[in-house]
């Protein structure tokens, strides 16, 4: 990169958007930082000599004769040991009152992992939670986001989830948080005594929008240090994506982009791939896994954000209010961990995958029973079974609120279906069921 | 295109990877230029050109570049290197070789040899001095682990030649010259083992291109018996994340009869790349005995690697497919997914601020895609022997709705239609391929029904158009069914629907997890869905829809045994006792 010999300094802006200015500059490299008017800036655009700033903070009250001022080099951290137990803001500045972390400056956004030189994901992340560790298994080195609409608990739940995993270190990206969600886990973090395996990158509603663009490649800067330098199992948490994807289309609607679809700009896709893809099992043993957050408009998920992102993640977890129990459960037809069979009757029984899947069908079972019902037919003695199962199965194990251990999860599926269905009912294989089948007591 | 002076330019412009530049002669559309950046030399393509300025897509990412940085055009499109040694290989879209690349991450300007041209191959010759040869005619062959991998004339020449020496049996590097060639005007031309071809051009080296005349057995149950895909064909899978299309993909490649297979993951995760990296050296393939990745070779380009060498992958995939086609191989090649090839189009259409089409995918869309898949096909070389390149790609659209570009064009342009299903998938009915949605134009073409009687069985066909019909009529019944109620309708609705689902889950579902399930061969298929049609072809009769339900439950049980047990054992004809006496008395 270049050196810092001198700085550059002009004083004419030739146009101003609201999150964009333009200056008439030479000697400029892409992607660089800039100050505009004293605010943080970034080159995203050069045409001849006249150079697209991106400003972070918005472009509100500044002047055409405005001083931009150019560093010569793209956004940075400094990333050592010290970052352990800190609060950063999206620039990476402490905002817990903190000194400054001393360490190597790295640039963020780095490149890619040869994909040659990844290895497969194969530890187990249990969570306690059935409708993760029994239906939908977390690998490390995964990447997958609650898919969940704004009044479900998903930051409580993916906390939840963050202190239960057995990881060296956290890492929060927090985007457009709200500052109570913000102290809330803030407060959750220190209550599990759990602060020095924390670093947290939060950008919150109360500032400005377009900032939360650095927030994923600054945590993920952090992840890469600890994961790949010092082979520590890193999860990173990222909240909320939607709101990150918004940030996006801002930007690209005042850079005047044709948008594709839901007004999102045409390269939504890469974008957020580029952040996710940062999920990795490296050679060495340090790992990085990416626990997200994608709000949905009513459980839409054909809007361009979370569509996108499906097709970019290891599958989603999707957050559901069930009004037969009155719990939030975890969608056993909408989630999907594509990483599950890398682990399910490898770390876990060798029942795992058949009684899962098994446990599901019939779970759908009571679904279409659910609709005879609500269309005023009467049921058969299978449908009215199937319900009865699958209250119990949503309150036993699909809530949220259910921690125990896989092998229970396993023996819970087996009493319920013996509790209510023969043998053939389940389909399952012969071989298993004589090993594992368990007649109702009743 | 012998360039006396290369082109040289300065970069004036610069949004995210497309970058104008000033030249100071003449460039091409489509020409490799690469862009100096201290002393880093970033790979890029010419897309566009006005007046002065050439619009060039560059293949790394453009941090740090400035106005002003110096640009070397190369004088030709973007190549790849054909020979052996490409079997087994891992490549990045632009033909890198992923495993001789240093450090875990991918370094910006790094470029490796696809092909180690020191390496030594037994070559032996099949052409003599005197013969007169064209283009892709066959000189020789190597071994290149099993495969008899033939060295020819180079695709790029043109006319007529004659072969003055060729070297005698022997070991040779695979760069040295092994035989002269002379053309029509007297000029000599050296020919190596290793042969260039710019990807976007169609490798036409071949006599001609007739229909495609013979099926390609894949193992699954849902493609091979119901919709199935011809050697030479095209086919494409759409459906929404999630629901299996990446396991079913890695199905066909798993085992599909073909003899090698190149896999374009393209714009899609690193981790099911991995996948393939862990699993197919383990994996052996039950027609060679030999490991998997011996056959195989991958074009990865992950999501998160540069978006224009993305758009290249799937030229580069097909141009290999193209190359073994020539030897007289049958290729097969998978693309995942075509939708993030479409998408990196869309993205620099974008930034060259082109008028947008529907969805903001450039206008031509549909073409370029109906260009690429009309370059699979079976072939018949000069030698009179045939080759064939398969090609299935996966499209992802958006929302899962087909109705959208992507997927529109490649319906156009593709001969068999595999719909993923999300309603299948969210039941867990895998692989969720629609019955009724789904379809195979081979299934209409007389060679391929021709075949099918002769390989198969000669009332083939029939039984899989009844089979379909069964579907679809025990969907209609389900229907009427949650219309009008269980007790609504008469009980041969209940029986019709019944049929269906013995067919669906038997016969449709197959467990790609499971070790003998998870691949069928059609002799299996033929033995099963002869069977299964022979118990639908009954009528039976029942107090209760409750009875009708629970016999064919039972009846589904022990099917589904069936497919777990190996062909023919001694539990697999257990189950099938206990069907026949089932099924033996009729009321």
């Amino acid at each position: 990169m270049s050196s810092k010999a001198f700085q550059r300094i002009y004083t004419r802006l030739e146009a101003i958007t609201k999150a964009t200015v333009t200056v008439k500059a030479t000697g400029v490299s892409n992607d660089e930082l800039a100050t505009v008017d004293g605010r943080l800036a970034q080159v995203v655009k050069m045409k001849g000599d006249m150079v697209t700033l991106q400003v972070f903070k918005g472009t509100e009250n500044i002047p055409t004769d405005a001083e931009v001022v150019f560093f010569g080099e793209p956004p940075a951290l400094n990333v050592s040991d010290n970052l352990a137990g800190r609060f950063f803001n999206a620039y990476g500045e402490p905002i817990d009152g903190g000194p400054e972390v001393e360490g190597e400056r790295r640039y963020i956004g780095g490149p890619s992992v040869n994909p040659y030189r990844r290895r497969q994901p194969s530890q187990l992340i249990p969570t306690g939670i059935a409708g993760i560790d029994l239906n939908n298994t977390l690998v490390s080195g995964q990447k997958i986001p609650f898919f969940a609409d704004p009044d479900q608990p998903y930051n409580q739940v993916m906390a939840m989830v963050a202190l239960r995993a057995d990881v060296d270190k956290i890492i929060l990206g927090g985007m457009g948080l709200s500052n109570d969600d913000y102290l809330y886990f803030r407060h959750e973090f220190e209550n599990a005594g759990a602060l020095n395996k924390i670093i947290s990158f939060v950008n919150t509603t109360e500032q400005p929008p377009v900032e939360r663009l650095l927030i994923p490649d600054m945590a993920l800067t952090a992840a890469e240090y600890f994961a790949v330098d010092k082979n520590e199992k890193v999860l990173v948490l990222l909240t909320d994506m939607t709101l990150y994807a918004d940030a996006l289309s801002i930007v690209s609607n005042r850079m005047d982009q044709i948008p594709s679809k839901d007004s999102m700009p045409g390269s939504l896709y890469s974008d957020l791939a580029k952040i996710y893809e940062k999920a990795v099992q490296l050679p060495d043993g340090g790992s990085i896994t990416i626990i997200a957050v994608t709000t949905l408009n009513d459980g839409d998920i054909t809007h361009a954000i979370p569509d996108n992102t499906g097709y970019i993640t290891e599958g989603q977890l999707f957050l559901r209010h069930d009004s037969d129990t009155g719990k939030t459960i975890i969608d056993p037809f909408r989630s999907l961990s594509r990483l599950k069979q890398l682990v399910q009757g490898k770390q876990t029984r060798e029942d795992h995958s058949q009684v899962m899947n098994c446990a599901v069908r019939l779970y759908s079972d009571a679904a279409n029973a659910k609709t005879k019902l609500e269309n005023g037919f009467d049921l058969s003695d299978y449908d009215n079974r199937c319900l009865a199962y699958a209250r119990e199965y949503s309150t036993r194990l699909l809530s949220i609120d259910v921690n125990i251990p896989i092998d229970e999860m396993l023996d819970t599926a087996w009493e319920l279906f013996g509790k209510y269905f023969t043998k053939a009912e389940t389909g399952l294989k012969q071989k298993i069921i004589d090993k594992y089948w368990k007649e109702s007591i009743n | 295109m012998e360039q006396i002076r290369k082109t040289t330019g300065k970069v004036t412009g610069i949004i995210s990877n497309l970058v104008t530049v000033l030249v100071d002669g003449p460039v091409a559309q489509n020409e490799i230029c690469f862009i100096h950046l201290g002393g880093v030399r970033m790979m890029a393509e010419v897309i566009k050109v006005s007046g002065k300025y050439a619009s060039v897509q560059v293949f790394e990412s453009t941090r740090g570049l400035k106005n002003g940085d110096f640009v070397e055009f190369e004088g030709h499109m973007l190549e790849v290197t054909l020979g052996p040694g490409l079997l087994s290989s891992n490549f990045d879209g632009l033909q890198n070789n992923l495993a001789t690349m240093n450090g875990v991450f991918l370094t910006r300007g790094e470029y490796t040899l696809p092909i180690d041209p020191e390496k030594e191959w037994d070559f032996t010759p099949i052409a003599n001095a005197g013969d007169s040869v064209v283009a892709a005619d066959w000189l020789g062959e190597v071994k290149e682990g099993w495969l008899p991998h033939k060295i020819m004339v180079p695709f790029s020449f043109k006319g007529t030649y004659k072969v003055e020496s060729i070297v005698p049996a022997g070991t040779y590097k695979a760069n040295s010259t092994i035989a002269v060639l002379v053309d029509s005007e007297g000029e000599k031309h050296n020919v190596s083992m290793l042969q260039k071809w710019p990807v976007k051009v169609a490798v036409t080296a071949y006599r001609e291109k007739p229909r495609p005349y013979r099926v390609m057995e894949t193992g699954v149950r849902c493609i091979d018996t119901l919709n199935p895909i011809a050697e030479g064909g095209t086919g494409f899978i759409p459906g929404p994340f999630g629901c299996g299309k990446t396991v079913l993909q890695h199905a066909i490649a798993k085992q599909g009869e073909a003899d090698i297979i190149v896999m374009a993951a393209c714009g899609e995760r690193a981790n099911e790349v991995v996948e393939i990296f862990t699993e197919f050296p383990e994996l052996v393939d039950p027609r060679t005995g030999r490991s998997l990745m011996e056959r195989t070779t991958i074009i990865c380009n992950t999501s998160n690697m540069p978006v224009a060498a993305r758009e290249a992958s799937v030229y580069t995939a097909m141009t290999i497919c193209e190359y073994y086609r020539a030897m007289g191989l049958r290729s097969l090649l998978l693309a995942d997914s075509t939708s993030r090839w479409a998408q990196a189009l869309r993205e620099m259409s974008n930034r060259m601020e082109e008028l947008p089409g529907a969805d903001a995918f450039p206008v031509d869309l549909s073409s370029t895609i109906s260009n690429f898949y009309s370059r699979a096909g079976v072939v018949t070389l000069n030698n009179g022997k045939t080759g064939a390149v398969t090609f299935i790609g996966t499209v992802s659209p958006a929302g899962g709705n087909l109705k959208e570009p992507v997927t529109e064009s490649t319906k156009k342009a593709a001969r068999c239609f595999y719909a993923l299903n999300q309603a299948r998938a969210d039941r867990k009915r895998y692989p969720a391929v629609d019955p009724v949605d789904s379809y195979s134009k081979y299934l209409e073409y007389p060679e391929i029904i021709a075949f099918m009687k002769e390989k198969i069985s000669p009332d083939w066909v029939d039984k899989v158009m009844e089979a379909k019909n069964i579907i679809i009529r025990g969907k209609e019944a389900y229907e009427q069914i949650n219309i009008l109620g269980d007790d609504g309708v008469p009980m041969s609705y209940h029986e019709r629907y019944w049929k269906s689902e013995l067919i669906d889950f038997v016969i449709l579902q197959q467990d790609a997890f499971d070790a003998i399930d998870a691949s069928t061969p059609l002799e299996r298929q033929e033995y099963m869905l002869t069977k299964v049609l022979d118990v639908c072809s009954k009528e039976r009769e029942f107090e209760t829809f409750e009875d009708c339900s629970k016999y064919y439950k039972e009846l589904i049980n022990l099917f589904r045994q069936m497919n777990y047990s190996e062909f023919r054992s001694e539990d697999f004809n257990k189950y099938l006792g206990q069907i026949n006496e089932k099924t033996a008395y009729v009321k």
